[in-house]
C-alpha cells in the first residue's frame, strides 16, 4: 500500500471520527448493551444459537430442494415466484411487475444489493422507502450505514436540519416526535397513492410460502395492506424448511439486533393476502385480486454455497450483533468499512460472495479480530475467520515483488502480493528474534527519527506509536541459566509455560512473574522453546504461514502434554489461537488435546486454588485498589472471572472495564492509516479508567496489546496482573 | 386454563406499556365504551354474544381510516412471557382497523392466552396450513428510534390496549 492510499484511509476515517462517530457510538451503545441484558433474561439463549444454527445449516445444505418446495407452495397460493441470478435479472423482472406504477417499499437491505430503486425510477416508477431511516437517507441520498438501522450516523439535530431545509415545513421541525409524525403524514399519501408495495423478507418458509419480517414501525404491514401487488424481494438463503422453525429465530432476532426481547412486529404473511386494500376512490375495496411475487435472488449466493470458507456467511440471520458488539465499528460505523450494500461484521463475507472481493478489499483490515462479535451471533458464525479469509484471498489475488528491505525478515509461506506491512507484522516473531539478538542497539536504532519516518514511510508503521523494546535476554534463554526450581516428585502439578513471542522477548518480565507465582504454588514450570503461535500472520491474513507456526507450536509442546503436563500460557490471544483458531489448523486430535491441556495463567492459579494450592503462599492484597481491563479474546472465551476471582480471593479491591477492545488489537493500532482509529477507540478505555472511582487504582491487563494501549494513553504504568501475585 | 399464564401475560403487558383490562361476556361492552375514542373503527368480533357498540365503524373508507382514534378488532392469541397478541387479519379488515388508528384495542378471549412461543408456534404452524394469510405478532405500540430519540407511533399505533374476555 502507498504512503498516498494510507494517507487517504487515515483522512476518511479521521472525517467520519469527527462527523458520524458520536452518533453512531451513541447509538451502537444501546443495542449492544440492550443485546447483553435483554439475552441474559433467555435461560435458553445457547439452546436456541444451537438450533437456530441447525436450521440454517440444514436449509443451506438442502436449499435447491427449498427452493423448488417455497416455488411449488407459493404458486399453489395463487402466487409468483421468480429465481433471479443475479441482480441484472431482478431489476428486469420487478420493473416489468411494477409497470411505472407507484412503489412503496419497507426496509430490505437486499433491495439495496440490487439497487432496485434506481430501475424502478428509471423506469417511471415513484419509489418511496417507508422505514423511517430509509427515508431520512433517501432524502439526503446517502448510503445506510448499519444493516439494521441504516441512518444510525444521524443525530436528530441533521435530521432536523435536513427535513427543514428539504419539505420547508411551516414551522421548523425539531423534536424526534414532530420529525415521525412529519414523516408519518407524508408518507401516508404515498400509501394511499401506491400501487406496487416492495418488502424484503427475514425469512421465508418452504412449506407453506410464509414471509416473516421483523420490523416495529408498522410501515411493512401498510406497504402490503394499502396496495394490490405484493413484491417481496429475498436473497434464497431466507428459505428455512418450516413454519415451527421460525420460532427460535423470533427469539433471538430482536434481542441480538436491537436488544429488544421482540420488536414491535413480526408479521407473518402468507401471501397474496386478503386484507381491504385502498382503492382508486378511497375506498377500501376488497384485496382478494392482490397479487403476490416472490423475488428470490442468487446473486452470488449459490456459488458461496459451495464455498467452504464463505458458506457460513449464508446463515447470517442480518442481526447486527456482530456489528454493535466491534469496538471499531461502535467508532466509526459502516460507512467506514467500505463495502458496496453491507458494512461491518459479517459484512466482509456477504461482499465478497456477492459483490467480489475487490468490494470486500478496502477496509477489510477494520476487523482486528477481536473474536467479540463470535459469542453474540445468533447463529454462532465465525466472523473474524471469514474476515480473515477473504483476507488472505485480497493478499493472494495482488501480485507483486518482495520488497528488498524486509526480505530479510519475511520467511513466510506466502505469495509476493502481501502488502509490506502486512509481512512485517505477520513475521513479528522474526522481528522479535532479531531484535532482542541486536538489543539494546536494536531497540536504539529502531527508536531514532530517521529509522521511523522510514518505516512510516515504506511500512505505515505509525511514528506517533512507541515501538516495543526489546531484551536482551529472552524469557527462554533466561530460564534455561535458571533451571526448574520445584522438584517434579514434590510438584503439585507440572507445566510447561508457553513464551509467546511478546513474553519471551519484549515483556519477559511477567513471563518471569508467572513462573515465580506457579512454583510457589508447587508447581514445577519449565519452558519449552515455542515459536509465536500464528496470531500474527493470521491477523495480517497470511493463513498459510499461521498454520506453520501452529504445526511447530504444536511439536514444541506435544511432548509436554504427552507426558501429562499442563500448558500455561500468559498471552490471551496466544491462548485464543489454542482453543479456537487451531480447529482449523491442526489435525484435530492435535488441537482437541492441546486445547484441553492449555490454560490462561490467572485461569490455572485459580483452578490450582480450587483443588487445596495455598493461598497463604501468594502475597496478600490488602484492599489494594485495582482496575483490570481483561482481553477481548480472553472474554470471548469467559476467562475473565477467573483472574477476578483470584485477585478478590487474595484480597485486592477490583474495578473492571467494560469495553469490548481497548482499540490496540495487536499490530492495527501500529498502523498508520488506523492509528487515529486505534486512539479514539483506546480512549473509551481511558474514561473508565479515570473516574473519580478509578482515577486512582493500580491498573492491571492480561493482553499485551491493551498494555500497550494503556501504557500510552494513561499516566500510570499498567502491568499483567500475575505481577501482583509475585513475590 | 390456570390463572398463571394470565398474571405473567399481564406483567409482560405492562412492561411494553400495555394496559389489559379484564372483563367478561356480559360486561364487554359496558368495558369497551370507556376505552373508545371517537371516531373509532374496528373489524366484527369473532366471539359469540359478542358485538362492537355502533360508534364503532366496521366499514371505513381511507379518509375514517387516518382519522380514527381508536380501532378494535380481535386478536387471535396472546403470548404470556411477551406481552404479545396475534393479529389475524383478513377480509373483514382487522389488518387496517388495527393499523391506522391511533389507539388499538384488541380483544382476547382467556383461553387463547398461551404461555410461550413455543407453544405459539404449534398454534400458528397448524392455524397457517389450514389458510390463516395473515399473523402478526405484535408487541406494544408501533415504535422507532429512527429520528434521533425513541418515539412511540410511528406508522402504527402510539398506544394498545388488551380486553381480556375472562370467561371465553
Ligand atoms: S453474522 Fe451473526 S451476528 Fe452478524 S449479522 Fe449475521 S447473524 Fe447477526
Amino acid at each position: 500500500m502507498s504512503v498516498d492510499t494510507r494517507q487517504r484511509k487515515a483522512e476518511r476515517i479521521r472525517h467520519l471520527l469527527e462527523t458520524e462517530g458520536d452518533s453512531v457510538h451513541k447509538n451502537t451503545q444501546v443495542f449492544n448493551n440492550g443485546r447483553y441484558e435483554s439475552t441474559a433474561d433467555l435461560e435458553d439463549y445457547e439452546e436456541l444459537k444451537d438450533e437456530a444454527r441447525a436450521i440454517k445449516e440444514d436449509a443451506i445444505e438442502r436449499l435447491p430442494e427449498l427452493v423448488k418446495q417455497v416455488t411449488e407452495t407459493v404458486e399453489a397460493n395463487g402466487g409468483t415466484v421468480y429465481i433471479a441470478d443475479d441482480a441484472a435479472d431482478a431489476n428486469r423482472y420487478v420493473t416489468e411487475v411494477a409497470d411505472g406504477r407507484d412503489v412503496v417499499k419497507s426496509k430490505s437491505m437486499t433491495s439495496e444489493e440490487i439497487e432496485v430503486n434506481e430501475s424502478l425510477e428509471a423506469s417511471g416508477s415513484d419509489v418511496w422507502e417507508t422505514d423511517l431511516a430509509e427515508f431520512v437517507l433517501q432524502v439526503a441520498d446517502e448510503a445506510p450505514s448499519h444493516i439494521v438501522a441504516p441512518a444510525i450516523h444521524k443525530s436528530r439535530e441533521e435530521i432536523a436540519e435536513l427535513f427543514n431545509a428539504y419539505f420547508e415545513p411551516e414551522k421548523p421541525l425539531e423534536t424526534a416526535q414532530e420529525l415521525t409524525q412529519f414523516a408519518r403524514e407524508y408518507l401516508g399519501e404515498k400509501f394511499v397513492d401506491a400501487e406496487v408495495g416492495m418488502t424484503g423478507a427475514n425469512f421465508v418458509t418452504a412449506d407453506t410460502g410464509t414471509l416473516a419480517l421483523v420490523t416495529s414501525e408498522g410501515n411493512a404491514r401498510k406497504c402490503v395492506q394499502a396496495t394490490d401487488t405484493h413484491v417481496a424481494v429475498a436473497g434464497v438463503e431466507k428459505i428455512i424448511p418450516r413454519v415451527e422453525d421460525l420460532q427460535p429465530f423470533v427469539e433471538l432476532i430482536g434481542r441480538s439486533g436491537t436488544g429488544q426481547d421482540i420488536t414491535s412486529y413480526v408479521s407473518l404473511f402468507t401471501p397474496p393476502g386478503d386484507s381491504p386494500t385502498f382503492d382508486v376512490d378511497d375506498e377500501l375495496g376488497s384485496g382478494d385480486e392482490r397479487e403476490f411475487h416472490l423475488v428470490l435472488i442468487d446473486n452470488g449466493r449459490m456459488e458461496m454455497r459451495e464455498d467452504d470458507q464463505l458458506r457460513e456467511t449464508l446463515y447470517c440471520i442480518r442481526c447486527s450483533a456482530c456489528a454493535n458488539s466491534c469496538a471499531n465499528f461502535q467508532h466509526v460505523g459502516g460507512h467506514a468499512f467500505g463495502g458496496e450494500t453491507y458494512s461491518g461484521g459479517i459484512a466482509t463475507g456477504w461482499e465478497a460472495g456477492v459483490h467480489g472481493a475487490d468490494s470486500a478489499a478496502e477496509f477489510n483490515d477494520l476487523c482486528t479480530g477481536c473474536s467479540r462479535c463470535v459469542n453474540q451471533c445468533p447463529v454462532n458464525i465465525d466472523i473474524p475467520w471469514i474476515n480473515t479469509v477473504v483476507r488472505d484471498r485480497i493478499n493472494r489475488g495482488k501480485d507483486g515483488d518482495l520488497d528488498f528491505l524486509v526480505k530479510g525478515l519475511t520467511p513466510d509461506e506466502e505469495p509476493g502480493g502481501v502488502d509490506l506491512q502486512k509481512r512485517l507484522f505477520g513475521n513479528f516473531d522474526t522481528l522479535a528474534k532479531l531484535g532482542s539478538a541486536f538489543a539494546p542497539l536494536s531497540n536504539w536504532v529502531a527508536q531514532a527519527g530517521p529509522a521511523r519516518s522510514l518505516m512510516e514511510r515504506t511500512l505505515g508503521v505509525d511514528s506517533r506509536r512507541e515501538l516495543p523494546e526489546f531484551e536482551r535476554e529472552s524469557l527462554v534463554e533466561w530460564f534455561k541459566n535458571r533451571g526448574p526450581q520445584v522438584d517434579p516428585e514434590e510438584a503439585r502439578r507440572q507445566v510447561a509455560l508457553y513464551p509467546d513471542a511478546y513474553t519471551n522477548y519484549v515483556r519477559t518480565e511477567r513471563g518471569k512473574a508467572a513462573i515465580r507465582v506457579l512454583e510457589a504454588l508447587d508447581v514445577r514450570v519449565d519452558v519449552p522453546s515455542a515459536g509465536e503461535s500464528g496470531r500474527a500472520p493470521l491477523s495480517q491474513g497470511m493463513v498459510a504461514t499461521a498454520q506453520s507456526n501452529a504445526e511447530d507450536v504444536y511439536d514444541a509442546l506435544a511432548p509436554a502434554v504427552a507426558a501429562g503436563h499442563d500448558v500455561v500460557v500468559v498471552e490471551p490471544s496466544d491462548l485464543a489461537m489454542f482453543h479456537r483458531e487451531y480447529e482449523r489448523l491442526l489435525p484435530k486430535d492435535n488441537y482437541t488435546v492441546l486445547k484441553n491441556h492449555s490454560y490462561e495463567v490467572l485461569e490455572y492459579v485459580y483452578g490450582l486454588l480450587e483443588n487445596g494450592a495455598d493461598i497463604n503462599a501468594l502475597p496478600d492484597g490488602d484492599d489494594m485498589q485495582i482496575a483490570y481491563h481483561s482481553h477481548c479474546q480472553q472474554r470471548t472465551l469467559n476467562l475473565e472471572p477467573y483472574t477476578l476471582a483470584v485477585l478478590e480471593d487474595c484480597g485486592f479491591d477490583v474495578r473492571t472495564s467494560d469495553v469490548e477492545c481497548c482499540g490496540m488489537a495487536g499490530s492495527f493500532g501500529y498502523k498508520s492509516e488506523y492509528y487515529e482509529l486505534s486512539i479514539d477507540v483506546g480512549e473509551t478505555l481511558v474514561d473508565q479508567f479515570t473516574t473519580e472511582n478509578t482515577a486512582d487504582r493500580t491498573v492491571v491487563a492480561s493482553g499485551t496489546s491493551c498494555l500497550e494501549q494503556l501504557d500510552a494513553l494513561l499516566t500510570r504504568r499498567p502491568a499483567h496482573p500475575v505481577r501482583l501475585l509475585d513475590t | 386454563m390456570s390463572a398463571e399464564p394470565i398474571t405473567t401475560f399481564e406483567s409482560s403487558l405492562e412492561e411494553v406499556g400495555v394496559e389489559l383490562v379484564r372483563t367478561s361476556t356480559d360486561q364487554f361492552e359496558s368495558t369497551l365504551i370507556p376505552l373508545l375514542s371517537t371516531p373509532a373503527v374496528g373489524a366484527p368480533l369473532p366471539f359469540e354474544n359478542v358485538s362492537l357498540p355502533d360508534a364503532v365503524e366496521t366499514d371505513p373508507g381511507v379518509e375514517e381510516l387516518e382519522a380514527a382514534k381508536t380501532g378494535v378488532t380481535a386478536a387471535g392469541y396472546g403470548i404470556a412471557e411477551y406481552g404479545s397478541v396475534i393479529i389475524q387479519g383478513g377480509p373483514d379488515g382487522e389488518e387496517p382497523a388495527s393499523l391506522y388508528a391511533d389507539e388499538h384495542v384488541a380483544v382476547v378471549a382467556g383461553s387463547d392466552v398461551l404461555p410461550d412461543m413455543d407453544a405459539t408456534f404449534d398454534r400458528l404452524a397448524e392455524d397457517i396450513r389450514s389458510d390463516a394469510g395473515q399473523a402478526i405478532i405484535a408487541t406494544g405500540p408501533s415504535a422507532t428510534a429512527d429520528m434521533g430519540a425513541l418515539v412511540k407511533g410511528a406508522h402504527g399505533p402510539v398506544e394498545v390496549t388488551v380486553v381480556l374476555l375472562e370467561d371465553r
